[in-house]
């Protein structure tokens, strides 16, 4: 770990304010994942905000009948928040499949979003790593990427993105709202918030220098049957192999899908709106929705294996909304 | 009080955090901390190192690399292999990925571990062979392996068995790299004071380090100390000595200054040793009703030639089944990886993994029982050595095993049981582990004032040491166990064969007992007629004003006529039940029962959790565990605790672990062996068998993850 | 959660009183050395560990972990990994588990911070370590004090009624099940594999609860 100075600013402004003042600063919440790449040196912040004293750790209602939730809050504290639970309980089934206890009661909603890739060659900093180094070359092509991305990867990169939240987010078309040190505020879809690799896999977000995640905003319930189910080879504390989050609506036996999102395929969260109108009002097949989320699946040397897991578990998801299964 | 299931006596220190593991110890003040630097090829040559910048960094001690690294003694490749010095920093070579190219000692953690990224290293980097499937053609037969037995055996004529079979089976598995990874990582806190060094180290062997680490550094043994009084696991990778030992001393007496070191998590994978990757063919013959005919075995595993470790694999079967027609043969790849070590359950783990589920191929192929299979093969005589199995129980342990679990409700056909999402499966396969002897001594004393202390190198890794030494003197003294007081892994105290090899219980037990003896004989003598049996601790004080003191001396198996004339082993026999996802392929263990015979027990608790520990190993063989190369870097590219899987809580069903009533007189005279092993010894074979009963999918690639079997499963209903 | 005040093993901790003129480790208390390259870059912290106020100063990079371990020698606390995989770290921060190996300890001023040291001594183990010798819910040890603290917690989160991966209904009370503590005990790895062992022992303690 490399040298850093530290400070600890009272609010969001200032917060902002420090990042841009001192360069080469890094916000720093839970600090579970910054950390843990920062005694490996992969990540060398010259300075840390810790934003843990601004506030930003409610869950409040939106004038729109959603909600509002601090990027401080914790993952604990999402999942387990009556509202969410109630209202949006694929999201809080993401966060509890992932990591462990102790991890979710530190890490953060914003910190969560913002996890970088578990691709065992970006952590191994004798490799190439276009990610880590941009330019040196992707270790992962040619080597072992059983777990790597089949969609939306590129020459340059075929990480996929950790987070289970951020797959439920996904299919909850949440919104990332954020703070710019000019103290100018914006709303980014979460289908925008991360980037596909393409030639520059080190920008994974389309967040500027010093911007500051505030909140995310969830829309007005969506009600249905919300499932997600994590495939992995341990049972617990172990990064998705394939993920699904699904809502849909079941009706005399017909499960027809609302919103549809996959974790464990691709750089971010994984959600094809074409695959979700192509069924919208029939009773869900899992064949022809693979079909068009599959379409333009390229897997590496040893992650073909998705293919059919992505359409088994899909399958089975649906069979369990089908049942009223609630997980 | 033999036998007594009663509380570790190190547990209230253990779970209040008062045990001070070696990296923990305040003995020698506040130390400096030491941070090693790997190398970032896999073969090659250093081209050019810079340390000015390390060396001017805040805090930063000392800077050691092959350039100004002081004179050590060269390795030497010595049968007893735990004691082989293992100098560090040697030359520009580079062997193995991750070999330390630098060490770095700062005043902090932080800035040491922060400077040792600053040393500037560039590699002319060679090719290398780093995987075994594309350079198996190169493997030489070995006519020994590294734990002294030969490595082929032949008996008969395997070929003609199976040309006649009728049922034969001729099949290749691969069993993957496996690491110890104890919780523990590797550490050494060195104090270099006076001409003389003390280490406080992680280590399974105190006596055999101490001298590994003294010719390492050009010292006589005398001139250091080992004390490892308590061990965080160790599994097999504690057993040697490794670069954080060498280094921390290296570093510590040149700067005349206590010096630690833990190995990174990561470093654990590159800096001690793994189990190899292994090819193995198992050939079996038999008759239309189960009878061997014959037997094979042969294993190509990975070995780093300059340090070969041979494991011993294919002997599993060798004192297992009877068979006329008998061939076992080890044969080694040359890898540029680092060397290989032990790993719990060295030759059995990966050897029952394929052997047994080669068993299961044939009980399927001839459709019989498994359990049956394996009663029709038994045998009482050592097929191979010709000579008794003393303590065979392996029917009893598969009878009562079969019993317990409820065997007989097994789906008969494969892929036949289907509950709700899951395929559910039987599987049963039995495990057979050499049981061993090595010199071993203990020393006790009783004070005038009644207590007693018992003392021998031999560290506790967490195998109940401390609480079964004290077992077995209060037994052989007849007095409460709380009356003894146990120091352990001190090189101060009698030195011992070590922790590991499932057998620090039985080389201690008998020399402690041994010492009891002698200290009785020693009462009788002084009191003569006027002694008092049933209150020796009141004799000691009367006749012996200074107290009495005897050491006990176990000798090494060589030397026991037991070890000729009897084929010495411990026998279990496991039953798993797993649910595979139908749709996924996930497999998750749902119960287990594993039955043990292993001589007297000593302490009934301890024992059992060791049993249970090993046969979750099994499951995580099957499941879980492996260690990945990248063929074209030779790096562990899976290196961490959330890559290397092992299991968690959540994969681990309650499991039911018997150990039958067992007193085997012909191992020593307290009827005693050993179950450090045992419990890993065919738990693998026995879920790797369920999950083909479960699926009617045999998986002979290990671990069995879901890629493996998500093309035989089922088609899902996948259309509207 | 009760905290204890009781003596640590090793150097004596400096009190309140005396924080102010008295850091527990700076370079330049190191025995026989100078320190000629000393960083201006330090922070003085006040941790509260064990009902105990320590006031320590540090490099900015050290964390929790490595302050307790290294600076007020509370070395129950252990490092496995280093890197948030193993669970050994585990200690209680305002009644919470976290991995102590994964956060810096200048973050935690005015936290109270409890680690296995704090639950009990061995002449007064808490009940959960107390069942973990029970039930022999250990072996080598080394996970142990992280597996004690973790189960303390686990089950306040299952009071608390906070859902797991293995809770079927959202809606619904949450059973004390062992399902439920398996799943939730699962960041804290075993390599003896007591894991058993540890439910038994973690039953035990959940069954003694009003």
């Amino acid at each position: 770990m490399k040298a850093f100075t530290y400070e600890r600013p009272g609010s969001a402004a200032e917060a902002a304010a420090a990042a841009v003042r001192t360069p080469g600063a890094k916000f720093i919440a839970g600090g579970t994942n910054l950390l843990d790449l920062m005694k490996l040196q992969i990540e060398t912040p010259t300075h840390l905000v810790d934003v843990n004293n601004i506030g930003l750790d409610r869950i409040e209602p939106t004038d729109q009948g959603g909600l509002r939730i601090g990027a401080l809050v914790r993952n604990t504290d999402l999942a387990a928040d009556p509202r969410i639970r109630r209202d949006y309980g694929v999201l809080s089934r993401a966060i509890v499949s992932g990591a462990s206890g102790q991890l979710r009661n530190k890490a953060t909603t914003a910190g969560n979003l913002l996890q970088r890739t578990r691709c065992p060659y970006f952590y191994d900093t004798d490799m190439p790593c276009n990610k880590r180094a941009p330019g040196s070359g992707c270790a992962a092509i040619g080597g072992l990427n059983a777990n790597h991305a089949i969609l939306g990867a590129s020459e340059a990169c075929i990480a996929t993105h950790p987070s289970d939240m951020a797959v439920a987010m996904r299919a909850l078309d949440a919104n990332v709202e954020t703070v710019a040190p000019s103290g100018a505020s914006r709303s980014i879809p979460i289908a925008d918030l991360h980037r596909l690799p393409g030639k520059t896999p080190h920008v994974e977000t389309m967040l500027e220098p010093g911007e500051l995640i505030a909140a995310v905003t969830l829309p007005k319930p969506r009600g249905g049957v919300q499932l997600y189910r994590k495939v992995r080879e341990r049972a617990s504390y172990a990064f998705a192999t394939v993920s699904v989050a699904l809502i849909a609506k079941i009706e005399e036996g017909r499960v027809t899908v609302d919103r549809l999102a996959f974790g464990g395929l691709a750089h971010k969260p994984w959600r094809v709106e074409q695959a979700e109108r192509a069924v919208a009002g029939s009773d869900a097949a899992a064949d022809s929705i693979a079909d068009i989320v599959l379409a333009g699946a390229r897997p590496a040397e040893q992650n073909a294996y998705k293919l059919p897991l992505v359409r088994r578990t899909l399958s089975a998801t649906l069979e369990h909304a089908r049942e009223g299964a609630s997980r | 009080m033999i036998g007594a299931g009663i509380n570790r006596i190190d547990g209230p220190l253990k779970v209040t955090g008062r045990a001070a593991y070696s990296y923990e110890r305040q003995d020698a003040g506040q130390p400096f901390y030491g941070f090693i630097r790997g190398a970032a090829i896999g073969k090659g040559k250093i081209a050019g190192i810079d340390t000015a910048e390390a060396e001017a960094a805040p805090g930063v001690r000392l800077v050691l690399t092959h350039r100004n690294v002081p004179k050590q003694g060269a390795f030497v490749n010595k049968p007893t292999i735990f004691d082989r010095p293992h100098p560090q920093l040697t030359s520009d070579r580079i062997e193995y990925f991750g070999e330390p190219v630098a060490f770095v000692v700062a005043d902090t953690f932080e800035r040491a571990r922060a400077a040792a990224a600053l040393v500037k290293v560039t590699y002319a980097r060679e090719d290398g062979a780093f995987d075994l499937a594309n350079h198996a053609d190169r493997a030489e037969p070995q006519a020994t392996l590294s734990i002294g037995l030969p490595g082929e055996t032949r008996f008969g004529d395997l070929e003609a068995a199976m040309s006649a079979g009728p049922v034969t089976i001729d099949q290749t598995y691969t069993t993957p790299y496996h690491f110890s990874q104890p919780m523990e990582p590797h550490a050494c806190l060195a104090d270099w004071r006076d001409d003389h060094l003390t280490v406080y180290l992680a280590t399974q062997t105190v006596a055999q380090n101490r001298i590994a680490l003294a010719e390492t550094l050009g010292l006589a043994a005398d001139q250091v100390t080992v004390d490892a009084a308590f061990v965080g696991g160790g599994f097999g990778s504690k057993l040697y000595l490794h670069a954080e030992a060498v280094l921390a001393a290296l570093a510590a007496r040149e700067l005349a200054h206590p010096v630690k070191v833990a190995l990174t998590r990561r470093q654990v994978f590159t800096l001690t040793g793994h189990r190899p990757e292994m090819i193995h063919r198992v050939r079996l013959a038999a008759t239309s009703d189960g009878q061997l005919t014959g037997l094979g075995h042969d294993v190509n595993l990975q070995a780093a030639v300059a340090e070969p470790w041979i494991e011993q694999a294919a002997t599993v079967a060798r004192s297992l089944y009877a068979a006329p027609n008998r061939l076992t043969r080890h044969s080694i790849t040359n890898l540029d990886l680092k060397a290989a070590e032990a790993v719990r359950g060295p030759g059995e783990l990966p050897g029952l993994l394929a052997f047994e589920t080669a068993m299961d191929e044939l009980a399927n192929a001839l459709d019989v029982d498994p359990v049956e299979l394996r009663l029709k093969n038994d045998t009482a005589i050592d097929p191979e050595l010709g000579v008794p199995l003393n303590g065979r129980r392996l029917a009893d342990c598969l009878r009562e095993g079969a019993k317990r679990f409820g065997w007989g409700q097994r789906p008969k056909t494969p892929g036949s049981r289907r509950e709700g999402d899951h395929l559910v499966g039987y599987g049963m396969a039995v495990g057979i582990r050499m049981h061993f002897q090595g010199a071993t001594g203990a020393v006790v004393r009783i004070d005038p004032d009644g207590r007693v202390i018992v003392r021998s190198d031999t560290p506790d890794i967490g195998t109940g040491t401390y609480t079964i030494a004290g077992q077995i003197a209060a037994e052989a003294l007849g007095i409460g166990v709380n009356r003894v007081t146990v120091q352990l892994a001190h090189s101060d105290f009698p030195p011992s064969a070590g922790a590991g090899g499932s057998w620090g219980a039985s080389n201690l037990s008998i020399a402690i007992d041994l010492a009891c003896q002698k200290i009785r004989n020693k009462i009788v003598e002084a009191a003569g007629p006027g002694a008092a049996p049933n209150d020796i601790l009141a004799d000691v004080g009367r006749w012996f004003p200074e107290g009495v003191e005897a050491t006990g001396q176990t000798i090494g198996q060589a030397d026991d006529p037991n070890f000729k004339n009897y084929s010495q082993n411990t026998y279990g026999a496991a039953f798993a039940e797993v649910a595979v996802d139908i749709a996924t392929g996930e497999v998750r263990l749902r119960r287990m029962t594993g039955v043990f015979a292993a001589g007297r027990i000593i302490n009934a608790k301890t024992a059992r959790s060791q049993l249970m520990g090993g046969m979750i190993w099994g499951v995580s063989s099957a499941l879980h565990e492996a260690a990945h190369v990248d063929p074209r870097h030779g790096n562990w590219v899976n290196g961490d605790l959330a890559e290397y899987l092992m299991p968690v809580h959540a994969d681990i069903p309650a499991i039911e672990t018997v150990l039958l009533d067992d007193y085997d007189e012909h191992a020593n005279h307290l009827g005693i062996k050993g179950v450090g092993e045992l419990g890993v010894c065919g738990t693998g074979a026995a879920v790797s068998n369920a999950v083909f009963n479960a699926t009617g999918i045999r998986v002979r690639d290990f671990p069995i993850t879901l890629s493996k079997l998500l093309s035989g499963l089922p088609p899902m209903r996948t259309a509207a | 959660m009760a905290s204890v005040h009781m003596e640590t093993n090793g150097r004596e901790q400096p009190t309140t009183r005396a924080a102010a003129s008295s850091p527990t480790l700076a370079g330049e208390e190191i025995r026989g050395t100078s320190t000629p390259k000393q960083e201006a870059n330090r922070h003085s912290v006040q941790l509260r560990v064990n009902g105990q106020l320590h006031a320590v100063d540090l490099d900015p990079r050290t964390t929790l972990l490595d302050a307790l371990r290294e600076h007020l020698h509370l070395t129950g606390s252990k490092k496995g990994c280093d890197q948030g995989q193993c669970g050994a770290c585990t200690v209680l921060v305002n009644g919470r588990r976290i991995n102590s190996c994964l956060t810096l300890a200048v973050m935690h001023e005015g936290d109270a911070i409890t680690t296995v040291e704090g639950l009990g001594t061995p002449d007064r183990m808490h009940p959960m370590q107390a069942a973990f010798v029970d039930h022999d819910g250990f072996q080598c040890g080394y996970c142990t004090p992280g597996q004690i603290c973790s189960a303390v917690a686990v089950l306040d989160e299952i009071s608390a009624g906070i859902p797991s991966h293995v809770t079927v209904d959202l809606a619904a009370p949450i059973a004390l099940s062992e399902t439920e503590i398996r799943e939730r005990m699962s960041g804290n790895i075993c390599r003896c594999a007591a894991y058993p062992n540890i439910i038994e022992a973690i039953r035990t303690v959940a069954g003694g609860r009003p």
